[in-house]
Protein backbone atom coordinates (compact mmCIF):
# COMPACT_ATOMS: atom_id res chain seq x y z
CA UNK A 1 0.00 0.00 0.00
CA UNK A 2 2.69 2.28 0.69
CA UNK A 3 4.15 2.04 -2.12
CA UNK A 4 1.77 3.89 -4.78
CA UNK A 5 1.77 6.97 -2.46
CA UNK A 6 5.78 7.56 -2.45
CA UNK A 7 5.19 7.63 -6.29
CA UNK A 8 2.08 9.87 -6.29
CA UNK A 9 4.46 12.06 -3.85
CA UNK A 10 7.27 11.74 -6.57
CA UNK A 11 5.04 12.54 -9.61
CA UNK A 12 3.62 15.72 -7.97
CA UNK A 13 6.63 17.15 -6.51
CA UNK A 14 8.28 16.59 -10.07
CA UNK A 15 5.46 18.81 -11.71
CA UNK A 16 6.02 22.37 -12.16
CA UNK A 17 4.75 24.02 -8.89
CA UNK A 18 3.60 27.40 -11.34
CA UNK A 19 -0.14 28.11 -11.73
CA UNK A 20 -1.40 30.99 -13.64
CA UNK A 21 -2.89 33.78 -11.73
CA UNK A 22 -5.17 36.50 -12.88
CA UNK A 23 -4.28 39.78 -10.92
CA UNK A 24 -6.95 42.23 -11.27
CA UNK A 25 -5.22 45.39 -10.05
CA UNK A 26 -7.10 48.84 -9.61
CA UNK A 27 -5.19 51.65 -11.39
CA UNK A 28 -5.19 55.09 -10.90
CA UNK A 29 -2.77 58.19 -12.78
CA UNK A 30 -3.79 61.27 -12.13
CA UNK A 31 -1.19 62.39 -14.76
CA UNK A 32 -3.25 60.59 -17.15
CA UNK A 33 -6.96 60.40 -16.26
CA UNK A 34 -9.46 61.35 -13.40
CA UNK A 35 -10.82 57.87 -13.62
CA UNK A 36 -9.46 54.47 -12.09
CA UNK A 37 -9.99 51.65 -13.69
CA UNK A 38 -9.00 47.92 -13.44
CA UNK A 39 -6.00 46.14 -15.00
CA UNK A 40 -5.71 42.81 -15.50
CA UNK A 41 -2.37 40.75 -15.65
CA UNK A 42 -1.50 36.96 -16.15
CA UNK A 43 1.30 35.14 -14.23
CA UNK A 44 3.04 32.48 -13.57
CA UNK A 45 3.47 32.24 -9.88
CA UNK A 46 3.89 29.49 -6.99
CA UNK A 47 1.17 29.87 -5.34
CA UNK A 48 2.54 29.44 -1.91
CA UNK A 49 4.11 33.26 -2.95
CA UNK A 50 2.57 35.98 -1.10
CA UNK A 51 0.49 38.74 -3.57
CA UNK A 52 3.43 40.71 -2.77
CA UNK A 53 5.51 38.84 -4.97
CA UNK A 54 2.74 38.40 -7.17
CA UNK A 55 3.12 42.16 -7.64
CA UNK A 56 6.76 42.36 -7.58
CA UNK A 57 6.51 40.22 -10.82
CA UNK A 58 4.25 42.57 -12.28
CA UNK A 59 6.28 45.67 -11.43
CA UNK A 60 9.59 44.13 -12.67
CA UNK A 61 8.38 42.02 -15.77
CA UNK A 62 5.18 43.31 -16.76
CA UNK A 63 4.64 47.25 -16.02
CA UNK A 64 6.82 49.08 -14.15
CA UNK A 65 4.73 52.07 -13.72
CA UNK A 66 2.97 50.00 -11.01
CA UNK A 67 3.21 51.99 -7.90
CA UNK A 68 2.57 50.84 -4.41
CA UNK A 69 4.39 51.14 -1.13
CA UNK A 70 6.30 48.49 0.32
CA UNK A 71 9.22 48.10 2.88
CA UNK A 72 10.44 45.29 4.88
CA UNK A 73 8.01 42.70 2.86
CA UNK A 74 8.24 40.73 5.79
CA UNK A 75 4.87 42.01 8.04
CA UNK A 76 6.77 44.30 10.80
CA UNK A 77 6.94 48.00 8.31
CA UNK A 78 3.24 48.33 7.96
CA UNK A 79 3.83 50.32 4.54
CA UNK A 80 1.84 47.22 2.27
CA UNK A 81 -1.29 47.41 3.90
CA UNK A 82 -3.82 46.90 0.54
CA UNK A 83 -7.60 45.60 -0.35
CA UNK A 84 -7.16 42.46 -1.80
CA UNK A 85 -10.34 40.24 -2.83
CA UNK A 86 -12.01 42.95 -1.28
CA UNK A 87 -10.50 42.51 2.33
CA UNK A 88 -7.45 44.44 3.99
CA UNK A 89 -4.77 42.52 4.25
CA UNK A 90 -1.18 42.92 4.38
CA UNK A 91 0.17 41.83 0.67
CA UNK A 92 3.09 40.46 2.03
CA UNK A 93 1.25 38.25 4.58
CA UNK A 94 -1.44 37.06 1.96
CA UNK A 95 -0.02 33.94 0.46
CA UNK A 96 -1.87 33.50 -3.26
CA UNK A 97 -3.29 29.60 -2.48
CA UNK A 98 -5.13 30.99 0.62
CA UNK A 99 -7.40 33.84 -1.37
CA UNK A 100 -8.37 30.98 -4.23
CA UNK A 101 -6.26 31.52 -7.16
CA UNK A 102 -8.84 30.23 -9.50
CA UNK A 103 -10.46 33.26 -9.73
CA UNK A 104 -9.28 36.91 -10.38
CA UNK A 105 -7.44 38.30 -7.52
CA UNK A 106 -8.41 41.85 -6.83
CA UNK A 107 -5.83 44.31 -5.60
CA UNK A 108 -7.36 47.76 -4.64
CA UNK A 109 -5.90 50.69 -2.22
CA UNK A 110 -7.42 50.94 1.13
CA UNK A 111 -10.56 52.69 1.25
CA UNK A 112 -11.08 56.38 3.25
CA UNK A 113 -7.77 58.38 2.09
CA UNK A 114 -7.01 59.97 -0.82
CA UNK A 115 -5.05 57.72 -3.77
CA UNK A 116 -2.45 59.19 -4.98
CA UNK A 117 -1.20 56.87 -7.54
CA UNK A 118 -2.01 52.84 -7.88
CA UNK A 119 -2.05 51.64 -4.84
CA UNK A 120 -0.63 54.46 -2.89
CA UNK A 121 -2.73 56.42 -0.84
CA UNK A 122 -2.44 59.57 1.65
CA UNK A 123 -1.49 58.70 5.02
CA UNK A 124 -1.43 62.24 6.34
CA UNK A 125 -4.86 62.03 7.74
CA UNK A 126 -4.38 58.39 9.34
CA UNK A 127 -0.84 60.16 10.89
CA UNK A 128 -2.53 63.39 11.65
CA UNK A 129 -4.92 61.21 14.27
CA UNK A 130 -1.81 59.42 15.76
CA UNK A 131 -0.41 62.56 16.58
CA UNK A 132 -3.18 63.86 18.13
CA UNK A 133 -3.55 61.04 20.73
CA UNK A 134 0.14 61.67 21.85
CA UNK A 135 1.62 58.24 21.45
CA UNK A 136 4.67 58.65 23.44
CA UNK A 137 5.65 58.11 26.90
CA UNK A 138 4.47 61.16 29.61
CA UNK A 139 6.10 61.43 32.94
CA UNK A 140 6.88 63.97 35.34
CA UNK A 141 9.36 64.53 38.29
CA UNK A 142 13.01 63.38 37.76
CA UNK A 143 14.13 61.08 35.07
CA UNK A 144 15.51 57.90 36.85
CA UNK A 145 19.20 56.56 35.95
CA UNK A 146 17.44 53.57 34.88
CA UNK A 147 15.17 51.76 33.20
CA UNK A 148 11.31 52.32 34.39
CA UNK A 149 10.67 48.91 35.87
CA UNK A 150 7.07 47.57 35.80
CA UNK A 151 6.05 44.31 36.83
CA UNK A 152 4.65 41.67 34.22
CA UNK A 153 1.24 41.91 35.22
CA UNK A 154 1.28 45.95 34.44
CA UNK A 155 3.11 44.86 31.15
CA UNK A 156 0.26 42.73 30.44
CA UNK A 157 -2.71 44.91 30.59
CA UNK A 158 -1.65 46.74 27.32
CA UNK A 159 0.38 44.21 25.55
CA UNK A 160 -2.14 43.31 22.84
CA UNK A 161 -2.08 46.81 21.52
CA UNK A 162 1.78 47.52 21.37
CA UNK A 163 1.87 45.08 18.44
CA UNK A 164 0.24 48.01 16.27
CA UNK A 165 2.41 48.28 13.20
CA UNK A 166 0.40 51.31 11.70
CA UNK A 167 -0.35 49.64 8.38
CA UNK A 168 -3.59 51.55 8.51
CA UNK A 169 -5.45 48.19 7.37
CA UNK A 170 -8.27 48.70 10.26
CA UNK A 171 -8.59 52.64 9.85
CA UNK A 172 -9.49 52.08 6.36
CA UNK A 173 -11.74 49.24 7.02
CA UNK A 174 -13.87 51.17 9.57
CA UNK A 175 -17.71 53.08 7.68
CA UNK A 176 -17.36 55.92 9.70
CA UNK A 177 -13.66 56.81 8.94
CA UNK A 178 -14.84 56.21 5.10
CA UNK A 179 -17.83 58.82 5.40
CA UNK A 180 -15.74 62.24 6.00
CA UNK A 181 -12.89 61.22 7.54
CA UNK A 182 -12.91 63.47 10.85
CA UNK A 183 -13.58 59.98 13.46
CA UNK A 184 -9.62 59.41 15.25
CA UNK A 185 -9.89 56.03 13.39
CA UNK A 186 -9.38 52.58 15.18
CA UNK A 187 -5.34 52.93 14.88
CA UNK A 188 -4.95 56.20 16.83
CA UNK A 189 -7.56 55.00 19.61
CA UNK A 190 -5.22 51.74 20.02
CA UNK A 191 -2.07 53.65 20.21
CA UNK A 192 -3.52 55.95 22.80
CA UNK A 193 -4.95 52.60 24.20
CA UNK A 194 -1.38 51.33 24.91
CA UNK A 195 0.06 54.48 26.65
CA UNK A 196 -3.50 54.94 28.83
CA UNK A 197 -2.92 51.48 30.58
CA UNK A 198 0.55 51.73 30.83
CA UNK A 199 1.60 52.10 34.28
CA UNK A 200 4.80 54.19 33.74
CA UNK A 201 2.41 56.75 32.26
CA UNK A 202 0.83 59.74 33.47
CA UNK A 203 -0.76 61.79 30.52
CA UNK A 204 -4.10 58.77 30.50
CA UNK A 205 -6.48 61.52 32.16
CA UNK A 206 -5.46 63.87 28.68
CA UNK A 207 -5.33 60.78 26.23
CA UNK A 208 -9.00 60.34 27.25
CA UNK A 209 -9.60 63.87 27.34
CA UNK A 210 -8.56 63.90 24.02
CA UNK A 211 -10.51 60.54 22.79
CA UNK A 212 -13.80 61.94 24.33
CA UNK A 213 -14.29 64.30 21.40
CA UNK A 214 -17.34 64.81 18.88
CA UNK A 215 -15.21 62.51 16.45
CA UNK A 216 -13.44 60.26 19.33
CA UNK A 217 -14.39 56.88 21.29
CA UNK A 218 -18.26 57.44 21.28
CA UNK A 219 -17.98 57.38 16.95
CA UNK A 220 -17.55 53.58 16.92
CA UNK A 221 -20.20 51.42 16.21
CA UNK A 222 -18.63 48.04 17.33
CA UNK A 223 -18.66 46.81 13.47
CA UNK A 224 -15.28 44.95 14.40
CA UNK A 225 -14.01 45.34 10.81
CA UNK A 226 -11.59 46.76 12.58
CA UNK A 227 -10.63 43.44 14.25
CA UNK A 228 -11.12 41.28 10.83
CA UNK A 229 -8.34 43.67 9.06
CA UNK A 230 -5.64 43.90 11.65
CA UNK A 231 -2.56 41.55 10.38
CA UNK A 232 -1.20 41.54 13.77
CA UNK A 233 -4.34 39.92 15.49
CA UNK A 234 -4.84 42.85 17.54
CA UNK A 235 -8.13 43.16 19.17
CA UNK A 236 -9.11 46.34 18.16
CA UNK A 237 -12.34 46.91 18.96
CA UNK A 238 -11.70 45.23 22.29
CA UNK A 239 -9.38 48.00 22.67
CA UNK A 240 -11.69 51.00 21.83
CA UNK A 241 -14.77 49.51 24.05
CA UNK A 242 -12.25 49.75 27.17
CA UNK A 243 -11.27 52.97 26.57
CA UNK A 244 -14.47 54.02 26.16
CA UNK A 245 -15.51 52.24 29.70
CA UNK A 246 -12.24 53.85 31.15
CA UNK A 247 -13.84 56.92 30.28
CA UNK A 248 -17.08 56.18 32.02
CA UNK A 249 -15.69 54.69 35.14
CA UNK A 250 -12.79 57.32 35.81
CA UNK A 251 -15.21 60.09 35.62
CA UNK A 252 -18.11 58.75 37.82
CA UNK B 1 -0.67 41.89 -19.74
CA UNK B 2 -3.77 42.52 -21.23
CA UNK B 3 -4.64 46.38 -20.31
CA UNK B 4 -7.87 48.09 -20.76
CA UNK B 5 -6.70 51.35 -19.45
CA UNK B 6 -9.18 54.15 -20.92
CA UNK B 7 -6.97 57.08 -20.56
CA UNK B 8 -6.47 60.78 -22.56
CA UNK B 9 -9.60 62.46 -21.43
CA UNK B 10 -9.91 64.98 -18.75
CA UNK B 11 -11.33 64.03 -15.72
CA UNK B 12 -12.50 67.70 -14.86
CA UNK B 13 -15.75 68.10 -15.14
CA UNK B 14 -18.42 70.97 -15.67
CA UNK B 15 -18.72 71.03 -11.48
CA UNK B 16 -14.93 71.26 -10.94
CA UNK B 17 -13.73 73.78 -13.59
CA UNK B 18 -16.37 75.23 -15.10
CA UNK B 19 -17.14 74.17 -18.73
CA UNK B 20 -13.80 73.89 -20.58
CA UNK B 21 -11.90 75.85 -18.60
CA UNK B 22 -8.88 74.63 -17.95
CA UNK B 23 -6.89 74.61 -15.20
CA UNK B 24 -3.76 77.06 -15.08
CA UNK B 25 -1.58 79.71 -13.57
CA UNK B 26 -4.75 82.40 -13.47
CA UNK B 27 -6.91 79.77 -12.88
CA UNK B 28 -6.14 77.61 -10.22
CA UNK B 29 -7.84 74.25 -9.29
CA UNK B 30 -9.96 74.46 -6.04
CA UNK B 31 -7.97 73.49 -2.86
CA UNK B 32 -9.49 70.74 -1.45
CA UNK B 33 -8.28 70.00 2.37
CA UNK B 34 -7.22 66.81 3.60
CA UNK B 35 -9.72 65.94 6.65
CA UNK B 36 -8.54 66.38 9.80
CA UNK B 37 -6.07 69.06 8.47
CA UNK B 38 -6.00 72.12 10.62
CA UNK B 39 -7.42 75.42 9.07
CA UNK B 40 -8.85 78.41 10.19
CA UNK B 41 -12.14 77.10 9.79
CA UNK B 42 -11.38 74.06 12.03
CA UNK B 43 -13.08 74.23 15.74
CA UNK B 44 -10.86 75.22 18.35
CA UNK B 45 -12.31 72.00 20.48
CA UNK B 46 -15.02 69.66 19.24
CA UNK B 47 -14.51 67.96 23.34
CA UNK B 48 -17.03 67.68 25.63
CA UNK B 49 -19.14 65.20 27.48
CA UNK B 50 -22.29 65.21 25.34
CA UNK B 51 -21.58 61.84 22.87
CA UNK B 52 -20.42 60.44 26.25
CA UNK B 53 -23.92 61.46 27.81
CA UNK B 54 -25.59 60.23 24.62
CA UNK B 55 -23.79 56.95 24.42
CA UNK B 56 -24.63 56.25 28.17
CA UNK B 57 -28.28 57.10 27.46
CA UNK B 58 -28.80 55.08 24.69
CA UNK B 59 -28.19 51.98 26.94
CA UNK B 60 -30.13 53.01 30.02
CA UNK B 61 -33.38 54.39 28.05
CA UNK B 62 -32.39 51.07 25.98
CA UNK B 63 -32.91 48.24 29.36
CA UNK B 64 -36.09 50.18 30.28
CA UNK B 65 -37.70 50.59 27.13
CA UNK B 66 -37.35 47.01 27.06
CA UNK B 67 -39.42 46.43 29.91
CA UNK B 68 -41.77 49.58 29.41
CA UNK B 69 -42.57 48.59 25.00
CA UNK B 70 -42.45 44.61 25.73
CA UNK B 71 -45.22 44.95 28.43
CA UNK B 72 -46.86 47.48 26.99
CA UNK B 73 -47.33 44.91 23.76
CA UNK B 74 -48.62 42.43 25.86
CA UNK B 75 -51.18 44.61 27.58
CA UNK B 76 -52.56 46.05 24.41
CA UNK B 77 -52.04 42.84 21.85
CA UNK B 78 -51.81 39.82 23.82
CA UNK B 79 -53.84 40.05 27.11
CA UNK B 80 -57.34 39.98 27.98
CA UNK B 81 -59.08 40.11 24.17
CA UNK B 82 -56.02 41.74 22.58
CA UNK B 83 -56.39 43.86 19.91
CA UNK B 84 -59.78 43.77 19.68
CA UNK B 85 -60.83 45.53 23.06
CA UNK B 86 -58.83 48.48 22.22
CA UNK B 87 -60.95 51.67 21.83
CA UNK B 88 -61.63 54.81 23.62
CA UNK B 89 -62.87 53.27 26.43
CA UNK B 90 -60.03 51.40 27.24
CA UNK B 91 -57.67 53.94 27.08
CA UNK B 92 -59.89 56.42 29.34
CA UNK B 93 -59.88 53.07 31.74
CA UNK B 94 -55.82 52.95 31.87
CA UNK B 95 -55.45 56.62 31.80
CA UNK B 96 -57.69 57.15 34.90
CA UNK B 97 -54.80 55.59 36.89
CA UNK B 98 -51.38 57.94 37.79
CA UNK B 99 -49.36 54.55 37.08
CA UNK B 100 -50.06 54.25 33.64
CA UNK B 101 -49.40 57.74 32.87
CA UNK B 102 -46.18 57.84 34.13
CA UNK B 103 -45.57 54.30 32.37
CA UNK B 104 -46.62 56.11 28.73
CA UNK B 105 -45.49 59.12 29.43
CA UNK B 106 -41.86 57.57 30.12
CA UNK B 107 -42.08 55.68 27.21
CA UNK B 108 -42.91 58.52 25.26
CA UNK B 109 -40.58 60.62 25.87
CA UNK B 110 -37.15 57.37 26.09
CA UNK B 111 -38.51 55.81 22.74
CA UNK B 112 -38.99 59.33 21.06
CA UNK B 113 -35.14 60.46 22.68
CA UNK B 114 -33.24 57.04 22.17
CA UNK B 115 -35.33 57.06 18.51
CA UNK B 116 -34.24 60.57 18.14
CA UNK B 117 -30.67 59.70 19.09
CA UNK B 118 -30.21 57.00 17.21
CA UNK B 119 -31.33 58.77 13.82
CA UNK B 120 -28.88 61.17 14.80
CA UNK B 121 -26.24 59.09 14.71
CA UNK B 122 -26.94 57.99 11.39
CA UNK B 123 -27.18 61.29 10.31
CA UNK B 124 -23.63 61.75 11.36
CA UNK B 125 -22.35 58.44 9.93
CA UNK B 126 -24.15 58.93 6.51
CA UNK B 127 -25.16 62.48 5.60
CA UNK B 128 -21.51 63.33 3.42
CA UNK B 129 -22.29 67.20 3.03
CA UNK B 130 -22.15 69.85 5.72
CA UNK B 131 -25.70 71.18 4.72
CA UNK B 132 -27.20 67.94 3.61
CA UNK B 133 -26.51 66.91 7.54
CA UNK B 134 -27.67 70.28 8.94
CA UNK B 135 -30.79 69.87 7.56
CA UNK B 136 -31.33 66.63 8.03
CA UNK B 137 -31.15 67.29 11.88
CA UNK B 138 -32.91 69.92 11.85
CA UNK B 139 -36.14 68.19 10.13
CA UNK B 140 -35.22 65.48 13.02
CA UNK B 141 -34.90 67.42 16.41
CA UNK B 142 -37.91 69.31 15.12
CA UNK B 143 -40.30 66.20 14.26
CA UNK B 144 -39.13 64.52 17.57
CA UNK B 145 -39.78 67.83 19.54
CA UNK B 146 -42.69 68.14 18.26
CA UNK B 147 -43.92 64.13 19.01
CA UNK B 148 -42.73 64.39 22.19
CA UNK B 149 -44.55 67.95 23.06
CA UNK B 150 -47.99 66.90 21.56
CA UNK B 151 -47.63 63.19 22.87
CA UNK B 152 -46.86 64.47 26.09
CA UNK B 153 -49.92 67.52 26.10
CA UNK B 154 -52.44 64.36 25.66
CA UNK B 155 -51.57 62.44 28.22
CA UNK B 156 -51.53 65.61 30.93
CA UNK B 157 -55.34 66.67 29.39
CA UNK B 158 -56.42 63.77 28.69
CA UNK B 159 -60.20 64.65 29.18
CA UNK B 160 -62.55 61.07 29.17
CA UNK B 161 -65.59 62.96 28.79
CA UNK B 162 -64.88 64.61 26.08
CA UNK B 163 -67.44 64.98 23.37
Amino acid sequence: MATPVMDKVEAESAASPYITVTFRVRRFNPEVSAEATWEDFQLEIDPKERVLDGLHKIKWDLDGTLTFRRSCAHGICGSDAMRINGRNRLACKTLIKDINPEKPITVEPIKGLTVLKDLVVDMEPFFQAYRDVMPFLVTTGNEPTRERLQSAEDRERFDDTTKCILCAACTSSCPVFWNDGQYFGPAAIVNAHRFIFDSRDEAGEQRLEILNDKDGVWRCRTTFNCTDACPRGIEVTKAIQEVKRALITRRF
Amino acid sequence: MSSDTTTATSGIGPVEGGAGTAYGVDNPAPVIEAPRKRTAKTPRSTRGNFEMAAWLFMRLSGIVLVVLVLGHLLIQLVLDGGVSKIGFAFVAGRWASPFWQIWDLLMLWLAMLHGGNGLRTVINDYAERDMTRFWLKMLLYTATVFTVLLGTLVIFTFDPNIR
